[in-house]
């Protein structure tokens, strides 16, 4: 863990929507394209090997973003965890808390967006709800947040009904713009603009800010609306931002989507003054090589509109840890 | 905002300047209105001229994309054209590019629009 009064956050699941998998056909393309760059080279060594990966290849043709749906790890100085979204990440996340800790007696912090299925899917599959002696807490802004929960352990959507769970479980009502401190965190929610509205968080330790703003699409002519968002990721050091559709898409024909894009997420940074942006929610068609070219193209719109400030640029990946 | 009009025969070129973000949008967006009610099939053609604009936000993309769904709802044809370099990549990573008709140059852009148009302006 951290020390007093800084964050790492960790991103178990950032793809929107839905999740993917890579295809044989992907996987099978990289390893020829990779094969074909190492011709020649002398790889005999697992070491040799990661080198070559690391200084020849990049981070497409290496690795790949991942297909997990919504689930960050808000990492701080106390032992309990936080989260933010329980999508399919959060089955990895789970299974990673077995493998390292007690598999009873820890305590979780999960705040949701809203409950689409895509943020709540990982539930069911989330081991240590299974487990006697957990403790789960479930924060939300909406009404129906249990419900929902409950509605997707029944039958015939799950085996397991929820009453069958054995851990501690917990359902907590926050309303937006209250700040709270939960978990050593002051923790304030915000009304997003989504189909059945959605919540985004800022989370405060010490003077660390982290953001989280997924499922929220974004009016430009509403000045009060961006005014708005711009004070809440006011000096954030990570602004974690839905930016699954291009700006033109946003306007058009998936306008009203409940979806934003890497160009309304740079200028809300640059407007609020914050030190990151991390692309997040990423549309599901979009292959590594399509996000990795929508990064560098935002790394560029960056350079090319920066004033006074630079705001970093990165693209989540499933496994990526940000330290601050 | 002045759009500096200039008419050539069914068509209407026009040149904003400078910025187009939060702080000119709505200006930009009253001065193009006019013009697009007059966008419309057996009307007026419009192409802007951008030559002069240095750089646009999401804000005045907008403005753009709803002046352009006006002209389509109207039958109508609208371009936009000269974009400087920086402009034109804003244009290409925002992928309105995709969506709105965008030419190298206002002779270009009323070549595709309007051959009498085009006639005019290179006799002017």
């Amino acid at each position: 863990m951290p020390p007093d009064g800084r964050l790492t956050v960790k991103f178990w699941g950032t793809r929107g929507s839905i999740p993917v998998a890579m295809t044989s056909a992907e996987v099978r393309r990289k390893l020829i394209a990779a094969l074909t760059r190492a011709s020649g080279r002398k790889l005999e060594t697992p070491e040799q090997a990661a080198a070559f990966l690391d200084r020849e290849l990049d981070f497409a043709g290496s690795r790949t973003f991942g297909g997990n749906s919504s689930c960050v790890e808000i990492v701080t100085d106390r032992r309990d965890y936080v989260l933010c979204d329980l999508g399919s990440g959060a089955r990895v996340f789970g299974n990673e808390v077995l493998g390292t800790r007690d598999a009873s007696g820890q305590r979780f912090h999960a705040f949701m967006s809203h409950p689409h299925w895509d943020h709540i899917m990982g539930f069911p599959f989330f081991m240590p709800a299974y487990q006697a002696g957990n403790h789960i807490k479930i924060y939300g802004c909406h009404a129906d947040l249990e419900e929902a929960f409950r509605g997707q352990h029944a039958a015939p959507c799950f085996p397991v009904d929820f009453s069958r769970l054995s851990a501690t479980i917990e359902f907590v009502r926050l309303e937006p713009d209250r700040e709270y401190e939960i978990a050593g965190l002051r923790v304030r929610p915000k009304l997003q603009r989504h189909g059945g509205d959605s919540y985004g968080y800022r989370f405060q330790a010490g003077d660390k800010v982290v953001v989280y703003s997924t499922d929220a699409e974004h009016k430009q002519d509403d000045l009060t609306e961006i005014k708005a968002f711009a004070e809440f990721f006011r000096d954030a050091d990570l602004v974690i931002f839905d930016s699954q559709y291009s700006l033109a898409e946003a306007t058009s024909i998936k306008e009203d989507w409940g979806h934003s894009s890497n160009v309304v997420g740079l200028e809300l940074c640059q407007m609020a003054h914050a030190k990151r942006l991390c692309l997040y929610h990423h549309e599901p068609v979009s292959d590594d090589e399509r996000i990795a070219a929508l990064l560098a193209e935002t790394r560029r719109l960056e350079e090319i509109t920066r004033t006074d400030r630079r705001v970093e640029i990165l693209a989540a990946y499933d496994g990526m840890e940000i330290a601050l | 905002m002045d759009l500096r009009p200039k008419r050539y025969v069914d068509t209407v070129v026009l040149s904003p300047v400078g910025r187009i973000d939060h702080a000119t949008s709505e200006d930009f967006k009253i001065a193009l209105a006019p013009y697009m009610t007059r966008c419309a099939e057996g009307q007026d053609r419009v192409v802007l001229d951008f030559a002069g604009v240095e750089y646009i936000s999401s804000v005045g993309l907008r403005v753009l994309m709803l002046a352009s769904k006006q002209a389509k709802a109207q039958r109508g044809s609208l371009g936009i054209a000269a974009l400087q370099p920086a402009v034109r990549e804003i244009f290409d990573i925002s992928r309105f590019t995709m969506v709105l008709d965008v030419f190298p140059s206002v002779r270009e852009g009323l070549a595709r629009l309007s051959p009498k148009a085009l006639a005019t302006f290179d006799a002017a």
